[in-house]
C-alpha cells in the first residue's frame, strides 16, 4: 500500500505546485493537522461560512443594484407602488425582488446571512471567553475577534440602509442624529458623511462602497490573520482525557476534518437556504420608499445594533447647555458607554485577568467554565448588561405583545441594567461553586452507586464507588486556585509592584479571584469533613 | 235627451266636459288622498317607533353610562366616566358598536375590540346547510341590522355629526393605492406600524391591529372620521373621501398581499428576524455542530 | 441519522450503565458526557485505520448514496425549474410569481444543500477509519540562541544603515513623512460643505419670505401627499392630527433638493381643544383657536415625533418615546428628548391656515454649536 502513487489527475498538479512553490512539504506537515472535537468548537465556523456566503449573494446583488438616490417614477410589478417616486436604489432592490429570479432568494439568503454572521461571532466569543480560551498566547486572536465584531457592526448598518427603504432611512436619521450631537466636530462629521444636509444625494453611493469594498476588505483580512493565527498556534482543547497542554488529540485535517468542516459548510449555506426560503426577511416593499415626513412605530434596527437602540430609549434626557454650546449626553451617553464598556472591558480583559491572578503561562487546555466562578460571573453579568440593552430596544414591542405600560418597560429597563448584571454575577458564582462542591465531593467521596447496604447495626448506607477514569480527568482538570503571596525578592522585601494603590488594588482583586476557590484532589473517603471545614474557615476569616 | 244633445252643441261644452272629468279624477284622487296620509303617517309613526327602538336600546345599552341623555357622566371628582354623545353622529355609534367596543365591559386602558353583543352582532354566520337554522340566523341578522340603524337614528337625531359612509366610498378596488400607502406612511404608521399591525401607545393603551379582515373598510373609514378614543380625528376636509378611501385600499391590499419570501414573521420588522436568526438558525446549527462531532458509531470488524 | 442510533446501541452497551450513573451524579450537560464516552477505545498509534464491519459499512454507504442522490435531483429540480417553468407566461414578474419562484428555488437549494451535508456527515461518522492521533504542541517562541541572533543582526543593521549614528537623518525623514500623511485627510475635505448656519433654518423662512414678496401675510400649509391647503374650517374638528409642508415646497426647489429641505420643514398640525390649551407666553398669538403647529422632527435624534393621542394629546416619538405636551408648548414630559418640539408662528389669511415665519430655533436634534 505505501507504494501506491496518487491518481494522475491528483498527481500532475501537485508535481507541477511543488516544482515551482516547494509546496509538498507544506502539504506533508499539515495535511495531518489535528483538530480537537467538541461541537462548541464549530461555532466559529458559521461566521466564517456566513461571510463566504456573504461575498457570494452580495457579489451577486450587485450586478442588479443602482446605488444611486436619483428619484425615478417607480412603474415595475410591484403594483402597489406604481407611480410612487423613489430613489433609483429602491426600485432597483424591488426590480431584484420582483423581477430578477431568485434575486428575492439571494436578498433573503444575504441578509439571514448577515443576521447569523453577527450572531455566530457573539456565540463564538461567548464561548472563548467561558472556556478562558483568549488566555496566552490567544490574546490576538481575541482583539481581531472583537474588532471583526465591530466592523460587523458597521457592515450591516450600512447594508441595510442601501436599499433606502423607510426603515433604514429611519436608521440612517438616527445615525446622523447621533453624528451631529459629537461634541465640537459633530455637526462637520454630518456634513461630511451625507455630502450636505441630511438626506442629500450622496450617502447611498458612499454608504455601498464602504459596504461593497472597504469593510469586507478589512473584514477578508482580519478572517485571514484569525485563521492563520489560530492555524498556527493550533486550536485549544477541552479539559477531557488525553488533552494535555503539551499534545492536541484529535482527528487528523485530512480527511476527517476537512470532510466534516466541508458537512458544516454544507450546513450552514442549508440552513441559510431554508431561512431563505421560508421565512421572510426585509420585506422593503411593505416598508415602502424613504419619506422623511413618515415614521412606522416597531422601527427597530437588525439584532445586532440592538442594545444601541436599547440603551438610547432607556436613557434620561439629560443635555447641558452652558457658555454657547450644547452637550447632548442623552445621546452620548448611550451611543459610546453600553458599548465601550462591553468591547473595552472584552479587549482588556486577558491581561486584567492576567494581572490579577498573576497567571503569565501559556494554556492550550480549556477551563471548565466553573473552574473560574469569577470570570464566568463577569462573563454572565455582560451577558445580562448586553441582553437587557437588547431587550429595551425593544420595548415597544414588548408593551404592545404582552399589554404592559410604555413607559413602565423603560422604567423597568433602567433600574435592570444595573441590578441585572449585578444579580447574574452573584447567582453564576454561586452556581460555580456549587458545581465545584459537587465536583470535590465526586473525588473524594465517589459515585453514589445505587447499591444499599446494611451495616451489622442494621444501619442502612449506600456505597459509593470511584468515579470512573474520564470522568475524573475531566474534574481534576480544575487548577486549584491559591493565593498568590505579595511577591518578595530573596531578602523578603516585597517587590516595587506589590507597593501603592495599584499593588493593594492588585491583591485585593486577586483576593476576591481565589478566596472562595475549592479545592478538588484526590483525597481518601474519610478526609471529605476536612476538605470542607477548611474551606469553611477559609471562607470565615475573609 | 233633446236638451242635452242641445248643451252639446254649445261651444262652451268641451270645456265643461273636461272640467268635469278633471272634477271627477280629484274627486276619485280625494277618495284615495286619505288613505295616502295615511301611509305617511305610518311612516312617520315607524320612524318615530325606530327611534323609540333606538332609545329604549340605548336605555338599555349604554345609558348606565352616557347617562339617560346621552350627555355623559362623571364620577365624584369630575373625571369623565363615559363623554357625551351629542352630536357625535352615526358614524361614531357604528363603529364603536359595530366593532364591540361598545357596550364596553369594563373600564381600562383602553376599551379593546371584541365581539358585539347579540343585539348589535351583524357579522354572525349565517351560511348554515339547515333551512330553519339558517332562516333563524338570517333573521336574526336582519334584526341586529336593524337595532344597530335605529341606535344611529337615535344618537343622529340628539345632535347630527358624521353620517356612516356610503358603500361606494370604502370600496378597495376604487382607491388610490400608492397615495394611500404614502397617507398611510405619514399619518398612521405612527402608530399602528407599516402594514397595519399594531403599536403600542403610552399608558397602556394601544394602537389596535388593521391587519385582520374583520376590520372592515366601512369601520376604517368611520375611525378616521371621528378619532376614537387615543386616535386623532382626519376628518373629510382634511383627508378627502379619496383620501380615506386610497387608504383603506392600501390597508385592504397589503393585507391580502401574499408573502413572497415565505412566512412573515409577523410582519412586524427586525424583531422577530433577530429571534428566527438565533433560534431557528444559529439552533439547527448547533445541532448538527453537536452530531458532526458527537463520538462516532462506526462499527468495527469483530475480532 | 435515526439508524446509525440503532446501530450503535448494540457497541455502546457496555457504557450504558456508566452513562446513567453520570446521569445520577449530574455531568453538566449530555454533549459533556457524549464527549466524555468518545475517548474510550482509542489507544492505536497515530493514522491507523480501523477495520470496518463489512456488512454495515455497505449499509452506510448506501445510506450516504441515498443522500447524494437526492442533492442531485434537488439540483436538477432547481436548474429545470429555473430553465423550464420559473420563466413562463413573460417571467417572473410581482408578488405571486416571486413568491413561488423563491419557494421552488429556494426549497429545493435548501434540500440539495442539507442533503449533502447530511450524506457527507454520516460518511465521516460510519466510514472513515481515521483514527484520532496525538500531535506535540511546539513552543511558539523562538528559543534564546535565535533571539540573540536576531536582536545582533537587527542591531547590525541599524548600525550598517547609519540611522543611529546619524540624528540629522533620522529627524529629516521623520519631518518628510509627516505632511505626507496628513496629505489623505487634506483630501478629504470635499466630502461636504461647512455646516455655516444651514441647521438654523428651514424652508419655511424661504417660503415666508416668497410669500410676503406677494404681498400676502405668510405661507399656506398643505397635507403632506396631497399638497392640499388647509383653511381653518377645513381643520375644525376638535382631535384632528395632519402632517403638513409649506405650500409650493415641491414647486421652488430643484428636484435634487426637495427631500432634503422636506427633511427638515415637516411639521404636524394639531387641533388642540381650546379650554385646554396652554399658549406659551410670547407665543399667545401663534395657534389659531387652539390649532398649532410643531416641528415633526424630534429633539432626540431626529426621528418623526408623529404620534398624537387626542385624549392626552402627547406627542410621542415612536422611535426612542420622547414625549412631548401638545397643550403646552411641546414641553417634554418622559423620554430621552431634552427639549421640546420647536413650534411654527401660525395665523389666518383668506380663510387658510399659514405660517408667519421660520422657526424661531433650530429644529432636530441638538449639537455643539446650537447653544
Amino acid at each position: 500500500m505505501s507504494e501506491a502513487t496518487a491518481p494522475k489527475a491528483v498527481e500532475a498538479p501537485l508535481t507541477f505546485l511543488d516544482d515551482r512553490l516547494g509546496s509538498t512539504t507544506f502539504f506533508k506537515r499539515n495535511m495531518k493537522k489535528v483538530f480537537p472535537d467538541h461541537w462548541s468548537f464549530m461555532l466559529g465556523e458559521i461566521a466564517l461560512y456566513s461571510f463566504i456566503i456573504l461575498l457570494l449573494t452580495g457579489t451577486f446583488l450587485t450586478l442588479w443594484f443602482k446605488p444611486s438616490m436619483g428619484e425615478v417614477v417607480y412603474n415595475g410589478s410591484y403594483t402597489h407602488l406604481r407611480g410612487v417616486t423613489m430613489s433609483e436604489a429602491y426600485a432597483s432592490t424591488l426590480h431584484i425582488s420582483f423581477d430578477v429570479r431568485g434575486g428575492l432568494l439571494m436578498r433573503q439568503i444575504h441578509h439571514w446571512a448577515a443576521v447569523l454572521f453577527m450572531a455566530a461571532i457573539l456565540a463564538h466569543m461567548l464561548r472563548v471567553f467561558f472556556t478562558g480560551a483568549y488566555r496566552k498566547p490567544r490574546e490576538l486572536n481575541w482583539l481581531i475577534g472583537i474588532g471583526m465584531f465591530t466592523l460587523g457592526m458597521l457592515e450591516g448598518l450600512f447594508g441595510y440602509s442601501l436599499p433606502d427603504d423607510l426603515l433604514s432611512g429611519t436608521g440612517l436619521r438616527i445615525t446622523q442624529g447621533v453624528a451631529e450631537s459629537i461634541p465640537v466636530v459633530g455637526t462637520y462629521l454630518y456634513m461630511f458623511l451625507f455630502g450636505g444636509e441630511f438626506p442629500g444625494q450622496d450617502i447611498v453611493p458612499r454608504l455601498y462602497m464602504l459596504h461593497i469594498l472597504l469593510i469586507p476588505g478589512l473584514l477578508l483580512g482580519m478572517v485571514t490573520a484569525h485563521m492563520m493565527i489560530m492555524w498556527v498556534q493550533k486550536h485549544t482543547a477541552m479539559p477531557v482525557k488525553n488533552q494535555t497542554e503539551h499534545q492536541v488529540y484529535g482527528y487528523p485535517f485530512y480527511p476527517v476534518f476537512m470532510a466534516k468542516t466541508g458537512a458544516y459548510f454544507l450546513f450552514t449555506f442549508g440552513v441559510l437556504a431554508l431561512l431563505g426560503a421560508f421565512a421572510q426577511i426585509n420585506p422593503i416593499w411593505l416598508f415602502g420608499p424613504y419619506d422623511p415626513g413618515a415614521i412606522s412605530s416597531g422601527s427597530q434596527p437588525d439584532w445586532y445594533m440592538g442594545p444601541l437602540e436599547g440603551a438610547l430609549r432607556i436613557m434620561p434626557n439629560w443635555e447641558i447647555t452652558a457658555l454657547g454650546h450644547t452637550l447632548s449626553l442623552n445621546v452620548l451617553i448611550p451611543a459610546l458607554v453600553p458599548l465601550g464598556i462591553i468591547f473595552g472591558g472584552a479587549a482588556a480583559w486577558p491581561w486584567v485577568e492576567a494581572w490579577v491572578t498573576g497567571d503569565r503561562r501559556h494554556h492550550h487546555v480549556n477551563t471548565r467554565p466553573r473552574n473560574a466562578p469569577v470570570r464566568t460571573a463577569t462573563g454572565m453579568a455582560a451577558v445580562a448588561f448586553y441582553g437587557l440593552l437588547w431587550l429595551a430596544g425593544a420595548n415597544d414591542i414588548l408593551a404592545d405583545k404582552f399589554h404592559i405600560s410604555l413607559f413602565a418597560t423603560t422604567w423597568f429597563f433602567r433600574v435592570m441594567v444595573f441590578v441585572g448584571p449585578f444579580l447574574a454575577f452573584i447567582i453564576t458564582k454561586r452556581i460555580c461553586l456549587g458545581l465545584q462542591r459537587k465536583d470535590a465531593d465526586v473525588i473524594g467521596h465517589g459515585v453514589e452507586s445505587g447499591v444499599i447496604m446494611m451495616s451489622p447495626e442494621g444501619k442502612f448506607s449506600e456505597r459509593h464507588e470511584p468515579a470512573r477514569d474520564e470522568e475524573k480527568q475531566v474534574i481534576l482538570s480544575k487548577e486549584n486556585a491559591r493565593l498568590q503571596p505579595p511577591a518578595r525578592d530573596a531578602r523578603g522585601i516585597p517587590a516595587p509592584g506589590a507597593k501603592g494603590p495599584l499593588g493593594h488594588l492588585r491583591a485585593r482583586l486577586n483576593r476576591a479571584w481565589t478566596f472562595d476557590d475549592i479545592p478538588v484532589e484526590e483525597h481518601g473517603h474519610g478526609e471529605q469533613e476536612e476538605i470542607e471545614g477548611g474551606r469553611t474557615s477559609q471562607e470565615i476569616s475573609h | 235627451m233633446k236638451r242635452i244633445t242641445a248643451w252639446r252643441r254649445r261651444p262652451w261644452a268641451g270645456y265643461a266636459v273636461v272640467l268635469a272629468a278633471l272634477v271627477a279624477i280629484g274627486v276619485v284622487y280625494a277618495g284615495f288622498s286619505p288613505r295616502t296620509d295615511r301611509a305617511e303617517a305610518q311612516s312617520t309613526a315607524q320612524a318615530a317607533e325606530d327611534l323609540k327602538n333606538g332609545q329604549k336600546l340605548f336605555d338599555k345599552n349604554c345609558a348606565s353610562c352616557h347617562g339617560l341623555n346621552a350627555q355623559g357622566t362623571k364620577d365624584a371628582q369630575g373625571n369623565a366616566i363615559a363623554p357625551s354623545l351629542i352630536g357625535v353622529g352615526a358614524a361614531s355609534v357604528d363603529f364603536q358598536v359595530s366593532t364591540g367596543r361598545m357596550p364596553a365591559a369594563n373600564p381600562g386602558a383602553q376599551v379593546p375590540r371584541k365581539t358585539p353583543i347579540p343585539t348589535f352582532n351583524t357579522s354572525i354566520k349565517t351560511d348554515y346547510e339547515e333551512k330553519d337554522k339558517r332562516e333563524a340566523a338570517e333573521k336574526q341578522k336582519a334584526q341586529a341590522e336593524k337595532n344597530l340603524a335605529d341606535l344611529r337614528a337615535y344618537i343622529a337625531s340628539l345632535g347630527g355629526g358624521p353620517e356612516v359612509p356610503p358603500a361606494s366610498a370604502v370600496d378597495p378596488a376604487k382607491g388610490n393605492v400608492a397615495l394611500g400607502g404614502k397617507l398611510f406612511r405619514t399619518n398612521c404608521a405612527q402608530c399602528h406600524s407599516f402594514t397595519g399591525q399594531g403599536g403600542a401607545l403610552t399608558g397602556g393603551k394601544y394602537a389596535p391591529p388593521l391587519s385582520k379582515s374583520d376590520v372592515t373598510p366601512t369601520q376604517m373609514y368611520e375611525a378616521m372620521l371621528t378619532g376614537p378614543q387615543a386616535m386623532p380625528v382626519f376628518n373629510d376636509t382634511t383627508l378627502t373621501p379619496q383620501d380615506k378611501q386610497a387608504i383603506i385600499s392600501y390597508l385592504v391590499k397589503t393585507r391580502e398581499e401574499p408573502n413572497p419570501g415565505g412566512n412573515s414573521l409577523g410582519r412586524i420588522g427586525p424583531v422577530t428576524e433577530g429571534l428566527a436568526g438565533w433560534l431557528v438558525g444559529i439552533g439547527l446549527l448547533v445541532l448538527a455542530a453537536m452530531w458532526i462531532t458527537a463520538k462516532k458509531p462506526k462499527k468495527l470488524k469483530k475480532s | 441519522m435515526s439508524d446509525d442510533n440503532k446501530e450503535t446501541a448494540g457497541s455502546t452497551g457496555p457504557h450504558e450503565q456508566g452513562g446513567r450513573r453520570e446521569r445520577v451524579i449530574g455531568t453538566p450537560s449530555p454533549a459533556r458526557e457524549k464527549a466524555l464516552l468518545a475517548e474510550d477505545d482509542i489507544s492505536a498509534p497515530a493514522g491507523v485505520g480501523e477495520q470496518l464491519d463489512e456488512r454495515s459499512a455497505k449499509r452506510a454507504e448506501r445510506i450516504v448514496a441515498a443522500f447524494f442522490l437526492l442533492a442531485f435531483l434537488a439540483s436538477v429540480v432547481f436548474i429545470a425549474y429555473f430553465i423550464g417553468w420559473s420563466g413562463r407566461d413573460g417571467g417572473m414578474h410581482g408578488v405571486t410569481d416571486a413568491r413561488e419562484t423563491n419557494f421552488w428555488l429556494g426549497g429545493t437549494m435548501a434540500l440539495a444543500f442539507l442533503a449533502m451535508a447530511v450524506g457527507v456527515t454520516i460518511w465521516v461518522r460510519r466510514l472513515m477509519t481515521s483514527k484520532p492521533i496525538v500531535q506535540e504542541r511546539h513552543e511558539l517562541a523562538a528559543d534564546e540562541a535565535s533571539r540573540a541572533a536576531f536582536n545582533r543582526d537587527f542591531l547590525e543593521g541599524a548600525q550598517d544603515s547609519g540611522i543611529t549614528k546619524r540624528p540629522l537623518l533620522r529627524r529629516t525623514l521623520l519631518l518628510a513623512a509627516a505632511p505626507l500623511g496628513l496629505a489623505p485627510l487634506v483630501l478629504l475635505r470635499d466630502l461636504g460643505p461647512l455646516p455655516e448656519k444651514k441647521l438654523r433654518h428651514t424652508f419655511w423662512g424661504e417660503a415666508v419670505k416668497l410669500a410676503q414678496a406677494q404681498g400676502k401675510k405668510g405661507v399656506r400649509l398643505v397635507v403632506d401627499g396631497t399638497n392640499r391647503p388647509l383653511k381653518v374650517s377645513d381643520f375644525a374638528t376638535p382631535g384632528s392630527m395632519i402632517t403638513v409642508l409649506p405650500e409650493g415646497i415641491e414647486e421652488h426647489l430643484p428636484e435634487d433638493q426637495v427631500l432634503t429641505q422636506v427633511a427638515k420643514a415637516v411639521t404636524i398640525l394639531i387641533n388642540v381643544p381650546q379650554e385646554q390649551f396652554k399658549p406659551a407666553k410670547g407665543r399667545e398669538n401663534w395657534h389659531v383657536n387652539g390649532v398649532v403647529a410643531y416641528s415633526k422632527v424630534c429633539t432626540h435624534v431626529g426621528c418623526p415625533a408623529a404620534l398624537y393621542e387626542q385624549t392626552t394629546h402627547h406627542i410621542l416619538c415612536p422611535c426612542h418615546q420622547s414625549t412631548f405636551d401638545a397643550t403646552d408648548a411641546a414641553k417634554v414630559i418622559f423620554g430621552p428628548a431634552a427639549r421640546p418640539l420647536p413650534q411654527l408662528p401660525l395665523s389666518v389669511e383668506d380663510g387658510y391656515i399659514i405660517a408667519t415665519s421660520d422657526y424661531h430655533e433650530p429644529i432636530g436634534p441638538s449639537f455643539w454649536e446650537r447653544g
